[in-house]
């Protein structure tokens, strides 16, 4: 049985020193070879643990031929943004869990694979898109992370008249403020954007929905709305000390280095306190790409803290292993107690609580309980709070008669319509925190929804 | 996006005023909202609160403080310049009803979110009593602008070259111990005079708000950077406010969050300077 191919990636010790991409991609020969070992099967079991339905054994048989323009051409059918799922979904729970010959062996590297397509698309220059003919009706899509992006591209390509509205000052969503540079380069996000622009879609930025125009002014100027507004707003622990200076939540701190360049300071204006004792708390991919954001920042030693062990860890096992290979410190079964203050409201260390395993709860995952008299300090000068975030109301605000949850997500149907006609939603708004492909998936649904609504 | 500079006027050393064409924030704009802006791509987002703004011509006015680099950086451009971005309205509107007599209490560049307030709350019947302060009469802003929408002004400067001597809490205070009933007090400016205006009205049974402008980066919840303490509960300045009642705030706190970045402030103000040459107008 073949093994796959590894990626070659920058060393550790080389790349906690800069916010250059980890994951190099694949040579032509790697991605060639990797590709022949598809079995092509008659029924892919991997289309179906895509959320967009990548027909793979189809672009993967064109990578086999060396065809690398039409294997991108298949992709791009279904996937919007290739070069940013091939490097941030997460395969090892879809398409490649679902690989026969992960049975066996190891699965194909089919994210590697999408990665390779796109990044050789974008390296001899992205063909024009083909457009459908105008259909004279309009589509308003608030948010463009990739819920907004892949609704936007869809309806566009559909000959509908889209216009997208961002609240920050560049389009891309978490792609831009949240995952860091070194995961996901910010060129490649803008030049997805740009893709979609070019079909047509036009884009206002500095745009806050619900403060310049409300959700019913949206509705009688467009003919239907999609809201892909995501989950925006940071959750704290609510713990003793959480206001201090030098308490960020994992938002703050990656749009300060992701959106506004503060790793560049003072070559870019914005600022940002690095520490040398950095505590994220929480287990998720936001919480290793905080980790290493600060440690590429300078810190001295920089801990994950979790209240679960390791295998409860919810990130994707591809960035634990490189966040641990860069020597983030993993303090497991711990959970933060109260922050404690030191001289002109600084942080003077974390207390945490030492946790064990229960019954496993509504989720599965075995309960963590305290530790009766575990308490003790973590040195700490910076603290970055990791534990989710749930969606910005701000949309909501002069809009009647959306419904929404008692935790503020969009109430949709199977098709992604709101309870008001004519407005979707998908994404995060309306799942809470998840990945960027679940909320792409969303996005297509939503598009194909509004079609058949406007083409009634 | 661009957003043009349509004119720019110095008030006092130190304090611009900047109409800045952005039609759809004009059309959105209430007293009490505030923007925020980025001057190019290297830019950080500043929140400035809205000092006033025309539907008709499609602009909104800002007054600024020269403090830090992008403020100074901001002072040297002119009209027919352009910002990168200008974000808006943000934040709550102020709650402006007919209540009675209402106290509007502006401090330095405070004067200028002040300045909306008191117009509205007068178009609307009330009688406005306004007081201004400043360091001396020099520093003072829109002092006639002030008097056109208020039926009493008074002025206070801490070195007596105008009005009363002394800070405008002695002349809340007067006012509270005098005959006329106060319904509402709406006072702001620098967080120390915030606090101390909280002070002298807590005894009295008088609604106080004030106006909370704490570091933020993106003014829609976004990033929890603008947290307050407000009776004991954090709140986001950027979506729960900007304004609070006077009794609820922590200024401590509030204080001790705006001076987070003062090392990195200075860093990128010297940086700044550097960059500029010594006959720059900056230095």
């Amino acid at each position: 049985m073949s093994v796959t191919q590894e990626m070659p990636e920058q060393p550790a010790d080389e790349r906690i020193h800069n916010f250059e991409e980890v994951a190099l991609g694949y040579t032509e020969e790697q991605a060639i070879l990797e590709a022949e070992r598809c079995l092509e099967c008659k029924k892919p079991k991997c289309v179906e643990g895509c959320p967009v339905n990548i027909d793979i054994p189809g672009f993967v048989s064109k990578m086999k031929e060396g065809n690398f323009e039409e294997a991108i051409g298949v992709i791009k059918k279904t996937n919007t943004l290739p070069a940013v799922c091939g490097r941030v979904c997460p395969q090892e729970e879809q398409c490649e869990k679902l690989c026969i010959l992960g049975k066996k062996s190891e699965p194909i590297s089919i994210g590697r694979l999408e990665r390779f397509c796109a990044d050789r698309e974008r390296e001899s220059g992205v063909k024009d898109p083909v457009v459908a003919e105008p259909t004279g009706k309009k589509v308003a899509i608030v948010g463009t992370g990739p819920a907004g992006l892949t609704a936007a591209s869809d309806l566009a390509k559909a000959g509908y008249s889209v216009t997208m509205f961002e609240a920050l000052h560049e389009a891309g969503g978490v792609l831009i403020y949240g995952i860091p540079e070194f995961r996901l380069p910010k060129a490649i996000v803008k030049e997805e954007v740009g893709y979609i622009m070019k079909l047509g879609a036009e884009l206002k930025v500095d745009y806050v929905i619900g403060r310049i125009k409300t959700l019913d002014q949206l509705e009688d100027e467009f003919d239907a709305v999609f809201l892909g507004t995501g989950a925006g707003l940071p959750k704290f622990m609510g713990i003793e000390g959480e206001n201090l200076n030098g308490v960020y939540s994992a938002n703050e701190f990656l749009t300060r280095v992701n959106l506004m360049k503060a790793y560049r300071f003072p070559e870019f204006d914005t600022p940002i306190k690095c520490g040398s004792h950095v505590i994220v708390v929480g287990g998720g991919n936001v919480a290793m790409d905080a980790a290493r954001s600060a440690l590429r920042l300078g810190a001295d030693e920089v801990s994950i803290v979790y209240r679960r062990s390791d295998e409860e860890l919810p990130a994707r096992r591809e960035e634990i292993e490189h966040a641990k290979e860069e020597g983030i410190v993993f303090r497991l079964l711990n959970n933060p107690v109260r922050i404690l203050e030191g001289e002109n409201m600084s942080i003077n260390g974390v207390e945490c609580i030492k946790m064990e395993l229960g019954e496993p709860d509504e989720s599965g995952r075995r309960r963590p309980v305290p530790v009766e008299g575990s308490e003790h300090v973590i040195d700490a000068d910076i603290v970055i709070i990791a534990i989710g975030t749930s969606p910005n109301p701000i949309i909501f605000d002069g809009s009647k008669g959306l419904e929404v949850t008692p935790w503020g997500t969009i109430v949709v149907n199977e098709a992604g319509m709101t309870s008001l006609e004519g407005v979707c939603a998908g994404g995060d708004a309306v799942t809470g925190a998840a990945t960027v492909i679940s909320a792409m998936g969303a996005g297509k649904l939503a598009a194909q929804t509004i079609d058949d609504h406007l083409s009634k | 996006m661009a957003y043009k500079i349509v004119e720019k006027r110095q008030l006092v050393p130190d304090v611009h005023l900047m109409n800045i064409e952005a039609p759809d924030v004009a059309a959105a704009a209430k007293a009490g909202q505030f923007i925020i802006l980025r001057i190019d791509e290297e830019g950080e987002r500043i929140p400035l609160t809205i000092a006033d703004y025309d539907t008709d011509k499609g602009f909104v006015t800002i007054i600024f403080q020269e403090m830090g680099k992008t403020t100074k950086q901001l002072a040297k451009m002119a009209a027919g310049d352009e910002l990168q971005d200008f974000v808006g309205p943000l934040g709550k509107a102020s709650e402006i009803e007919k209540i009675g007599t209402v106290v509007l209490v502006g401090g330095g560049v405070g004067i200028a979110p002040v300045y909306p307030q008191a117009r509205a709350y007068r178009e609307i019947g009330n009688k406005v009593i306004s007081i201004i302060g400043a360091r001396n009469e020099g520093l003072l802003i829109l002092e006639d602008e002030m008097k056109a929408v208020s039926d009493e002004l008074l002025v206070a400067t801490d070195d007596g070259s105008k009005g009363h001597h002394g800070f405008v809490t002695d002349l809340v205070k007067e006012l509270l111990d005098g005959d006329e009933k106060i319904d509402r007090i709406v006072a702001i400016g620098p967080p120390i005079m915030m606090r101390a205006v909280a002070g002298v009205t807590d005894p009295y049974d008088v609604e106080t708000i004030v106006s909370l402008n704490p570091i933020m980066v993106d003014g829609t919840g976004m990033c929890g950077g603008c947290r307050v303490n407000i009776a004991g509960e954090t709140k986001f300045a950027c979506v729960d406010g900007p304004e609070f009642n006077a009794k609820d705030v922590d200024f401590n706190l509030l204080m001790s969050r705006l001076s987070l970045y003062r090392k990195e402030e200075m860093d990128s103000l010297e940086n700044y300077k550097k960059g500029c040459g010594d006959d720059c107008k900056c230095q």
